[in-house]
């Protein structure tokens, strides 16, 4: 599939990288060259560092050390990771590795799970999110969310986009709500199938529609980062574009975190891409890059259908 | 040994060689059999109870309706001067112009017992309702006038054909010349049964005639409403707590347990509580509503609290989710999203609070609810009863037109509850139309 030529161009850029960047994975280097990856056991991936380019020049949130367990089972492991500005990240893995928890934890949205604890730190504008001082409030209007599962309110499409502009105080007036409503719509590209039916139930509409819905009350907020949790998991081809083509205009002016099982779908709409491995973060790069040349043998073996 | 488990072995194989098709086919015909079966036994169980329905309520409608009608006597009265004294018009001597003019009717009759007899077959209550007409209207004093007064309740059983004629006259409540009188009075037409509007306004009473359900009605009202306004706000807010805010700890597990358990307590351990704590030691009114309602209180709230709680278990979770995710507080989530899908199932578990409340005897008795209360209460501190304790004083009465009362008010009773749900399911109706 790849070509010996290809392979080794990536290559050199990804040494490149991590010298001019990345003091701390130098050291474990040498262990995840092509040459010696063939062969990695369970216990290797315990105690492995990811590897590729987990981190960026401008980022808009960094991770560092997040480690988060349900109960006294550990989900997360010492993730370490940049999200870029303006960026689609996206975060593959196979089922149960922790791609939901951990985009969870970038708007607390785990802190709704009582056994959930997590601890590292999170830094959006400067701040840690997990501190003490953070209200999530504000931070979740800051860091939208689209669910796996269409979740619109059991209320009209209409009270379903005014629903955060209101509580958050964002428009002054009736006109101002209705402004908002028809941009978020229009952006999320549904607003000329309901535009003659807003005060219909958002539930009634199909499971496509009902998510773009739900991205459209989560841009009504106006957030600066939005995170999406397999949106397109319960959408036909043609929703699915229409989702993917919004994500690819929205990375104008958002920076977004998509979980993903497609990888079709991963290399489409994203310019970086995590992948996590058993609460591990294995490998992080330039999507292209880590799709056509991935370091990481388990990289490696996902993308390529061996396992997951 | 051996050859049994091969030929064991050999059978099975046979059979699996028997395509699935084939063997479902096989079992089809019991499966069927078995399924029409279970059909017809639901169907004849649901029919045995639509049969104890229909028998329960021809039974008691058949036995109430006549409640609804009382026997009219009319009388030419004379508000005589002599008797009625301007001055104290309240005190005057009423039964006096009753008699005068059942004399009227029959001047024939002349001896004491005879006359006493006679007196008889108006109720006492007639009296009554000459005091109440003079002193609205004192300008009948001297007139004559024609009135339906209302008869005794032995009159009353005889017109409606509850007392057998024929019986020897010592075993009939009423003499043979009562009958005769009543009869006269029958072919003079001064007898009617009308729409027994006393029933409807009137509060308990010694005389059957004279014995209406409005206090009994009024007690229930009022003690629902003080059991409403107290358990309603109280058990929503506690499961709201319970299920949204409270940490989950062996604290809230043991207050879980105790609530169950609450649930299960007869209600008569209630009564006892009420009469303990609100009584006794706080020194509330007895048998008043207020007492009865925060009684049924104690009793309704676990029922309120679990049905609240389970209905709040019910929303979904992604609701909370996505209203988390747009920056929702955890008091807004719950309040603009959790409770509004939740109402249903709360008023559900209210009404069914509500209705048991409702016919539930034991814990009032213990608080004075079973007092002879006259009248109709006019405040929850009021000392009332309410519909049950009614149903039980009369159905108690000797008296044997108390006996179409008891059945009477068990209709009210019934009435009153499908009011309630009629309500109930409006109210449903309307929080669900909210999607
Ligand atoms: N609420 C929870 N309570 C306990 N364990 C949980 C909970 N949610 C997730 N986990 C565990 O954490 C691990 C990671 O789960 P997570 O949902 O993040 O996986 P995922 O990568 O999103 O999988 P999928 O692709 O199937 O959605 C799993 O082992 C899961 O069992
Ligand atoms: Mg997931």
């Amino acid at each position: 599939m790849i070509t010996a030529e290809h392979t080794s161009i990536n290559k050199v850029q990804y040494f490149n990288g991590l010298n001019e960047k990345e003091q701390d994975t130098q050291d474990t280097m040498p262990a995840f060259t092509p040459t010696t990856s063939s062969l990695v056991t369970e216990s290797n991936v315990m105690t492995q560092e990811t590897v590729g380019k987990p981190f960026v020049k401008s980022p808009r949130m960094t991770c560092r050390e997040v480690n988060v367990w349900y109960d006294d089972k550990q989900a997360i492991m010492d993730v370490n990771i940049d999200i870029g500005k303006n960026q689609v990240l996206a975060m593959i893995g196979p089922s149960g590795c922790g791609k939901s928890t951990f985009l969870r934890c970038l708007n607390r949205m785990n802190d709704t799970v009582p056994i959930c604890r997590v601890d590292g730190e999170i830094i959006l504008d400067g701040l840690d999110i997990y501190d003490k001082k953070i209200d999530v409030v504000p931070l979740r209007a800051k860091v939208g969310m689209v669910f796996q599962k269409p979740n619109p309110f059991p209320k009209s499409i209409y009270d379903n986009i005014a629903y955060g502009p209101k509580i958050h105080g964002l428009v002054n007036n009736q006109t101002e709500l209705d402004e908002v409503v028809e941009y978020s719509l229009t952006k999320a590209g549904l607003w000329d199938e309901v535009k003659d039916r807003l005060d219909q139930p958002g539930t009634g509409l199909s499971g496509g529609q009902q998510q773009r819905l739900c991205i459209a009350r989560a841009i009504a907020v106006r957030p600066e980062i939005i995170l999406m949790d397999e949106p397109c998991s319960a959408l036909d081809p043609i929703a699915t574009a229409t989702v993917e083509d919004l994500i690819d205009e929205l990375r104008e002016q958002y920076t977004i975190v998509i979980v993903t099982h497609n990888m079709q779908q991963a290399a489409r709409v994203s310019q970086r891409t995590a992948y996590f491995h058993l609460g591990k973060l294995i490998e992080v790069g330039i999507t292209d890059q880590l799709f056509t040349n991935p370091s990481h043998q388990l990289t490696e073996d996902y993308i390529t259908g061996r396992f997951g | 040994m051996y050859i049994r488990t091969q030929m064991g072995h050999q059978d099975k194989k046979t059979t699996t060689k028997a395509s699935a098709t084939e063997r479902v086919q096989l079992g089809l015909a019991k499966r069927r059999r078995k399924e029409e079966r279970f059909r017809k036994l639901s169907f004849a169980a649901v029919l045995l109870s639509i049969g104890f329905l229909v028998l329960l309520f021809a039974s008691i409608i058949s036995n109430g309706w006549p409640a609804f009608q009382r026997t009219d006597i009319l009388l030419d009265v004379h508000f005589d001067q002599k008797v009625l004294d301007v001055n104290s018009l309240v005190n005057a001597n009423y039964g006096k112009l009753v008699k005068q003019a059942m004399r009227d009717v029959f001047p024939e009759v002349t001896s004491r017992r005879d006359k006493r007899e006679l007196y008889r077959l108006v109720s006492s209550g007639a009296s009554y309702e000459l005091q109440k007409m003079v002193t609205a209207d004192p300008t009948l004093i001297g007139k004559t006038v024609s009135l339906w007064l209302p008869a005794d309740d032995l009159t009353d059983m005889l017109m409606k054909g509850k007392i057998d004629r024929s019986l020897p006259e010592a075993e009939r409540p009423i003499s043979n010349k009562q009958i005769q009188w009543i009869d006269q009075l029958i072919a003079q037409k001064r007898l009617k049964k009308n729409f027994n509007t006393t029933f409807f306004q009137a509060g308990d009473s010694r005389e059957p005639e004279l014995s209406g359900i409005k206090g009994a009605l009024t007690g229930s009202l009022f003690t629902l409403l003080v059991t409403l306004v107290l358990s309603f706000p109280v058990a929503v807010a506690a499961a709201i707590y319970l299920e949204e805010f409270a940490p989950k700890n062996k604290w809230t597990d043991l207050v879980e347990v105790n609530i169950n358990n609450l649930a299960a307590v007869p209600s008569i351990v209630f009564g006892l509580l009420g009469l303990a704590v609100f009584l006794n030691f706080f020194g509330m009114p007895r048998s008043s509503p207020l007492v009865g309602g925060m009684v049924l209180s104690l009793m309704t709230l676990p029922t309120i609290i679990i049905a609240s709680r389970a209905s709040l278990k019910a929303v979904p979770p992604s609701i909370r989710e996505a209203a988390l995710g747009v920056g929702a507080s955890k008091m807004q989530t719950v309040f603009h999203h959790v409770i509004p899908l939740a109402m249903p199932g709360m008023m559900t578990g209210t009404i069914i609070g509500l209705s048991q409340a409702l016919g539930e005897t034991a814990p009032l008795l213990m608080i004075g609810m079973v007092a002879f209360i006259v009248d109709v209460p006019g405040s929850v501190t009021d000392p009332a009863t309410v519909l049950p304790v009614q149903i039980f004083l009369w159905a108690d009465s000797p008296e044997r037109a108390f006996v179409e009362r008891t059945s009477a008010a068990i209709l009210v009773l019934l009435m009153f509850l499908i009011s309630m749900n009629g309500v109930a399911i409006y109210l449903r109706r309307k929080f669900e139309r909210r999607w």
